[in-house]
């Protein structure tokens, strides 16, 4: 099949840094490639058309040329700024959180998909129009695991198989998923997880965001699926996260 | 093709500057070769005091010459000392200085904060800061971080940092820059420079 020397790609920016005199090299996740990353002349010039459509977290459609050895933007235009993400600290700090984890989980060259990009966009969004981030953030982890094939096994165990009943149980990170009462005895680094915290989990992995939506939790609950979701997340990257330690520095 | 020791110890050193890579690097190499002697004992001298000779002011945490307390700025009576500009880096005084424009006196944050690239409030200057604010005196801080997501977070986390020491803060204005384009202009500059207008007087 013929490349094109250029195309269009609709894109979040993840992340820039400063290139050469006045350019900035751009880490984008676009719905056409996944992760690409892209050059933008000029882009530190007080009077560069581009770079004000450029910031991080902004869903822009690009026009994307094939340079020597990098992807060089040639035109840009804002899709959705998501002006209030900018305007509170919890706002930029949770959607930091989502940029984050894509940006560690997705890989140059792997290709597009189209539905995580949406997903992408769309937990943007929520996390700008509502007034409480948890459930726009627990749901965009959930799928985001579908996506990059961890998805947790939660209704059978994932040691012995048989169906997990309505009792609380042990998590393991290592085998991906809920473990029985039975099996965690003998098992070593798991994690405990109430029924109800098992409930939401399962509730997101199944739900559309409406219907998930619907669902209040309470405080303890929301607090015990952050950490482990985040505990999950640290041992699949086999490292720290830096946003959460900055969301707790903010909180504090 | 292999390279004297000296040599290629030089062009090494000179790639890991940001913006050189390794045919500028063996360019520069070769030309302070044949360059006079003069030349590359400056460089070299110039290069051995930058980090000895320089340290940062303790009031203001600019860059300032080693062994003074104060940098000049902070030091002059001139200058008004019931308004801090508070920048981002050292450069940006610089460049606020050559506007003539600022009579005030200045604090460097070093950084600015940045959740995904885990640099949290203290990993700058904003102790010092609010520090030397509860000193008293200050009537205004104007916060003169960048206008990118960064620069407004950290702008955002100091505002809420000295709601409680009674000072005015102030944002710098954001808008059309000299020179643009209107037609080229996003969405979000067109708005404040929409709601941030002023009348022709």
């Amino acid at each position: 099949m013929r490349e094109f020397h250029s195309f269009r790609a609709a894109s979040v920016v993840l992340r820039h840094s400063d290139w050469g005199e006045a350019d900035r090299l751009l880490i984008l996740y676009t719905r056409e490639r996944g992760k690409v990353r892209a050059l933008v002349k000029g882009a530190r010039k007080l009077t560069s058309r581009k770079a004000g459509h450029l910031e991080p977290f902004t869903h822009v459609t690009l026009q994307l040329a094939k340079g020597r050895d990098l992807l060089i933007v040639t035109q840009a235009e804002t899709q959705n700024a998501f002006p209030r993400l900018g305007e509170d600290l919890g706002k930029t700090g949770h959607a930091a959180y989502v940029i984050e984890l894509i940006d560690r989980f997705a890989y140059e060259e792997e290709g597009g998909n189209p539905s995580l990009f949406n997903l992408l966009v769309d937990t943007l969004g929520r996390i700008e129009s509502e007034s409480d981030a948890w459930l726009a953030v627990r749901y965009y982890e959930m799928r985001l695991l579908d996506h990059i094939g961890f998805r947790p096994q939660l209704f059978e165990c994932a040691n012995c198989g048989r169906p997990i009943r309505a009792e609380d149980q042990f998590f393991s990170f290592v085998a991906g998923g809920a473990i029985c009462p039975r099996c965690g005895q003998g098992l070593r680094h798991l994690k405990e997880i109430s029924v109800e915290a098992l409930k939401y989990l399962r509730h997101f992995q199944r739900s559309s965001y409406r219907e998930a939506a619907r669902a209040r939790a309470v405080a303890e609950v929301r607090h015990e699926t952050e950490v482990l979701m985040q505990g999950y997340f640290t041992y699949l990257l086999d490292r720290e996260l830096n946003t959460p330690g900055f969301i707790r520095r903010l909180r504090s | 093709m292999l390279l004297p020791d000296s040599i290629q110890s030089l062009i090494t050193a000179l790639e890991r500057l940001p913006g050189i890579g390794p045919k500028t690097a063996s360019r520069l190499a070769f030309h302070l070769l044949r360059a006079s002697d003069e030349v590359s004992q400056d460089l070299a001298e110039a290069l051995a005091n930058l980090k000895s000779r320089t340290a940062f002011c303790q009031d203001c945490f600019n860059i300032t010459e080693a062994g003074r307390h104060l940098c000049e700025v902070c030091e002059s009576t001139e200058r008004d000392s019931s308004v801090i500009c508070v920048v981002e880096e050292a450069l940006d005084v610089l460049a606020l200085e050559r506007t003539h424009g600022y009579s005030g006196k200045y604090h460097v944050l070093q950084g600015v904060l940045s959740p995904i690239e885990g640099i949290g409030p203290d990993d700058l200057k904003i102790k010092p800061l609010l520090a030397r604010i509860a000193r008293g005196g200050v009537k205004e801080v104007i916060l003169a971080t960048n206008p990118s997501m960064e620069g407004d977070a950290t702008a955002l986390y100091l505002r809420g940092q000295l709601e409680s020491l009674g000072v005015k803060v102030t944002r710098l204005a954001r808008g059309l820059p000299v020179g643009g384009d209107l037609e080229y202009a996003d969405q979000n500059t067109l708005l404040r420079a929409l709601s941030g207008r002023q009348e022709m007087n």
